[in-house]
């Protein structure tokens, strides 16, 4: 990287923030008043909180909702008394209406998909970390960087507000597939709530694209000296591609919706055709709703990897810390995710394989999607190489990373079955789907999170989380996430359709209920759980214990060379310059089993 | 008043493991916390290992409860491809599967850090990619061959001979249509439906739609080992045809004209002793969401003997008869000489 493009961030150079001198220990920075400081702040690391807690509630609230439902599907005989308390009209004598059950499907899918797992995980993590890991004071456009967090707000604000409206919020599934979410004959949720929810996800993707330029451009340009591309730890890697995905994908989703806006309200048809519905037949002719599910899928497929890979990239980087070995195959690590970021964009039309759509274009996308699985395994392999003959310390962070592994092999082959046509022609839209998806992209990437929260802990708050209570929360979660998944499999090669609301009508599938039951016990016990890590994650924040030492984990990446509380800025004096590949965890003839990439090669030392 | 006091108790019982967590975290520190940390390690390693074979007691035992729930021997040919294919796909994966989590779980136990442990700086090993970048490759693209050729067989064009049903999807109920004697479906127009008398909007200027016979109680009738090609649409929003025990599916979706094929294999009466539920019934479960009542879109299919259902085609009356006819007694006199030569036609149609 020539000095031209790192312009401004030349060690002895001050902030291009606005804000003065950064060396003189920051006492300006008490200066600021707290509104600055906490809410419309510029710092990285304070937006990175202010996206982490956002995510944090909304995980509640989504997790809450598959709380409701599950209660629905495994006691459809019962009331519960307690969520009419929650739900008021919608869950009237404590029984949930099929409205709501649908309503709480949707949202669940929406909220964590798209505002937890996109929003709360690469808003969290590629805000602290690409500063602090590259070597920069903070974004390369920290007001855009701001603005990118007040609007994903507002898109909360909207979005929780169609919580509380009379129809109720959008009901059609998260994927919202017209007709059924461009006539509000055809639903209660698509009438007010569906354009709440529209406006909403407008909102989102707007906060998403000025999220990723600026990941992008910090990456591209902001690296401090000597921090070559090839010398940039896993973890920055996977946040380039993720924001790059993102940039390609999140426009195409931006005009389905306004498409779908315009057919709603403008009287075109996009996505309508020959439609009788509320006991008339309306006026559209000629629209495809399958062009929707085109255009969806072009984002909805990238999605599932701009909701991996962040976890991917941490639990690469993790692993090796703890490990105290380098990540096996650093260049083949790279490549692989710069193969799964091509080709996912090339994977979408795998979610229409039913869909009427052309059998020859399905055999096309059969074999591109197959072919995902290469780069997968090559990670996988990798990942457990590094493990091997490695010296590991199975703290929190490491045994989320190994859980990560774990549920990411698990629910990644199942990508093979539901992947080839003629087996997803019988799997399709069953609870094999809901376990593939669950198990690969929600509960492995919610790892991938968990092990980021423990691990970049004391670098956020300065205090560490309650080990005892991590130890805790992981086991109850990863054997949660199993026995509420892995039996699902089962209850979808059954074909057992998902979003049923009751299934005691179905000859086929009423011998489900006990095990539908069980899962539903497992889902609230899980659940509590999750609200222990809630509750330490918070606690912990003021009455965590202290940390100490610069870098408490031994890690060799720049984050650690700040102080132990860092200001805005960052470092107190010059930038650090790196010298070695993010992945030296070996002597340092002084008793460390690592060095740290600002340190120089020793004479003679030959880098990697 | 009771959710209140429901946190409340949740938020306590926190409070308390927090504190005891806490009391612990200080305890460590007190001990020699080198030391706490190292036997925390063991420990971690021994749950692990524990846990992992737990796990694989845990699969075992899921199996054994869960596989006489599983669907009974498909019912299609279409579905024996999908059954051979699924056991090949289920072994590649459960190799690669236990391989992968007996490396993993047998590393963290024999790798867990100790005092006499160095890790060993090995970074990369181009020989290994190349394996396991290969093989994997070479594995897929067996699985892509077969999965093709199954794909081919399926979504190839329905024999000539097969029998023609259309199934229209609307909110929330499948509606059948037969073809009627001259074997050709009426046309329809969406502007014509009416829930009254036309529900699939027949164009009564067709002569061809006067014979059509319609279902509106989703009740499909297929014949044994005769190949049944079904022409699926919507009247509203986006349905699907999911057919679990034909292990068939497709979308049915308004605007356009999908279709599925596929030969039923045993009629429902030997699908009732085969499984020995009496209450057996092949089941037409709507697979896309499409609304609130998505769950109980329910249809039925019956399958039956050629001679079977070609009694019971002859038995029914056309849609335009029901609803247009001039005298509806004329149709329930067995001796009715069109009657006969429904059941004629119907054959000439069907064969």
């Amino acid at each position: 990287m020539s000095q031209e493009i790192t312009l401004g961030h030349n060690p002895t150079d001050n902030m291009d923030v606005g804000t003065p001198v950064f060396h003189d220990t920051g006492h300006h920075e008490e200066k600021l008043h707290f509104f600055k400081k906490y809410i419309f702040s510029l710092d990285h690391k304070i937006i990175a909180k202010q996206y982490l807690i956002t995510g944090i509630i909304w995980a509640i609230i989504g997790a809450l909702f598959s709380v409701f439902f599950r209660l629905q599907l495994g006691f459809p005989d019962s009331t519960f008394p307690v969520m009419e308390t929650f739900l008021g009209e919608w869950a009237k004598g404590g029984k949930l209406s099929p409205e709501f059950y649908y309503a709480l499907v949707t949202m669940h899918g929406t909220i964590l998909i798209f505002f937890v797992l996109t929003a709360g995980l690469s808003g969290t993590f590629s805000n602290f970390l690409i500063p602090l890991q590259i070597g920069a004071r903070d974004m390369a456009a920290p007001f855009l960087n701001m603005l990118s967090y007040w609007i994903f707000f507002l898109s909360s604000v909207v979005m929780l507000s169609s919580l509380f409206i009379q129809t109720g919020p959008a009901s059609g599934g998260w994927q919202v597939y017209p007709p059924l979410s461009a006539l509000k004959e055809a639903s209660l949720g698509s009438g007010l709530g569906m354009d709440l929810w529209l406006l909403s996800m407008l909102l989102f993707v707007i906060s998403q694209l000025l999220a990723g330029l600026n990941y992008v451009s910090t990456i591209l340009n902001m690296r401090t000296k000597g921090m070559k591309m090839s010398r940039m730890p896993l973890t920055i890697w996977s946040f380039f591609f993720t924001a790059i995905l993102g940039l390609l994908t999140f426009p195409v989703l931006l005009s389905a919706f306004v498409l779908l806006f315009f057919d709603r309200h403008f009287g075109t048809s996009f996505y309508l055709s020959e439609i009788f519905i509320g006991g008339k037949a309306l006026s559209h002719i000629g629209g495809s709703a399958i062009l929707y599910q085109h255009l969806f899928w072009f984002l909805g497929h990238p999605e599932v990897y701009i909701v991996m890979l962040p976890g991917m990239g941490i639990a690469s980087e993790l692993l090796s810390n703890h490990a105290r070995k380098p990540i096996f195959g650093y260049l083949a690590m790279v490549i692989s995710l710069v193969g799964i970021s091509t080709l996912s964009i090339f994977v979408w039309a795998h979610h229409m394989f039913v869909t009427g759509m052309s059998p020859f274009l399905g055999s096309i996308f059969v074999l591109f999607t197959l072919l995902i699985a290469i780069p997968s395994s090559i990670k996988t392999f990798n990942w457990l190489a590094t493990l091997w003959k490695g010296s590991l310390r199975l703290n929190v962070p490491m045994l989320f990373s190994l859980g990560f592994v774990s549920l990411f092999i698990s629910g990644g082959l199942t990508g093979i079955f539901v992947g080839n046509s003629a087996l997803d022609i019988h799997l399709h839209d069953t609870y094999f789907v809901v376990a593939h998806f669950h198990l690969v992209m929600g509960v492995s990437s919610f790892f991938g999170m968990f092990a980021g929260i423990y691990h970049w802990f004391p670098k956020m708050f300065g205090r560490y989380m309650n080990n005892t209570l991590g130890y805790i929360h992981f086991f109850i979660t990863i054997v949660g996430a199993y026995l509420i998944f892995w039996p699902m499999h089962y209850e979808g090669l059954a074909g057992m359709p998902r979003r049923y609301y009751d299934y005691s009508a179905w000859e086929t599938f009423k011998v489900f209920q006990d095990l539908n039951t069980f899962i539903s016990v497992v889902t609230v016990v899980t659940f509590f759980a999750q609200l222990l890590f809630v509750f330490n994650f918070f606690v912990s924040i003021f009455k965590g214990r202290k940390v100490t030492k610069m870098n408490p984990w031994g890690s060799t990446t720049l984050e650690w060379t700040t102080p132990i509380r860092p200001g805005h800025g960052n470092w107190e004096g010059p930038i650090p310059e790196v010298h070695r590949w993010p992945y030296d965890y070996k002597e340092d003839g002084e008793g460390n089993d690592f060095i740290p990439q600002h340190i120089p090669l020793k004479p003679g030392e030959e880098s990697h | 008043m009771s959710g209140f006091i429901i946190t409340a108790l949740v938020v306590l019982v926190f409070i308390v493991v927090y504190q005891l967590a806490k009391a612990n975290e200080y305890s460590v520190i007190l001990k020699d916390e080198e030391k706490v940390n190292a036997s925390t390690n063991r420990l971690m390693a021994w749950l692990m290992l524990i846990g992992f074979i737990l796990g694989l007691f845990g699969l075992y035992k899921c199996h054994v409860n869960l596989q006489d729930y599983l669907l009974p021997e498909s019912a299609s040919n279409h579905g024996d491809n999908y059954e051979s294919m699924l056991k090949w796909t289920l072994i590649i994966t459960g190799i690669v599967f236990f391989l992968t989590h007996i490396m993993l779980f047998y590393y963290i136990f024999k790798y867990q850090a100790s005092d006499k442990r160095k890790s060993y700086y090995y970074a990369h090993n181009n020989t290994v990619e190349i394996l396991w970048t290969t093989i994997p490759a070479i594995t897929l693209l067996i699985l892509v061959i077969i999965g093709l050729r199954n794909w081919s067989v399926m979504m190839d064009d329905a024999p000539k001979e097969s029998l023609q049903v259309e199934i229209t999807g609307k909110q929330f109920a499948w509606i059948i249509r037969y073809p009627g004697p001259d074997g050709v479906f009426g046309n329809t127009d969406f502007r014509l439906i009416n829930d009254a008398n036309n529900v699939l909007g027949l164009d009564w200027d067709d002569p061809a739609s006067h014979d059509d016979i319609i279902f509106e109680n989703g009740q499909m009738h297929l014949i044994k080992d005769h190949p049944a090609h079904l022409i699926i649409r919507s009247r509203d929003v986006i349905h699907d045809v999911g057919l679990p025990h034909f292990r068939m599916k497709m979308d049915a979706v308004p605007g356009i004209i999908t279709t599925m094929w596929f030969t039923p294999k045993f009629t429902s009466q030997e699908m009732i002793e085969k499984t020995g539920n009496p209450d057996f019934v092949y089941e037409i479960a709507c697979d896309q969401m499409c609304g609130n009542g998505h769950y109980s879109m329910r249809g039925t299919i019956i399958v039956e003997t050629q001679d079977r259902f070609n009694s019971w085609l002859a038995d029914q009356t056309s849609y335009y008869d029901l609803h247009y006819g001039e005298s509806d007694k004329e149709e329930e006199l067995v001796d009715n000489p069109e009657e006969e030569s429904l059941v004629e036609n119907n054959e000439v149609a069907l064969n």
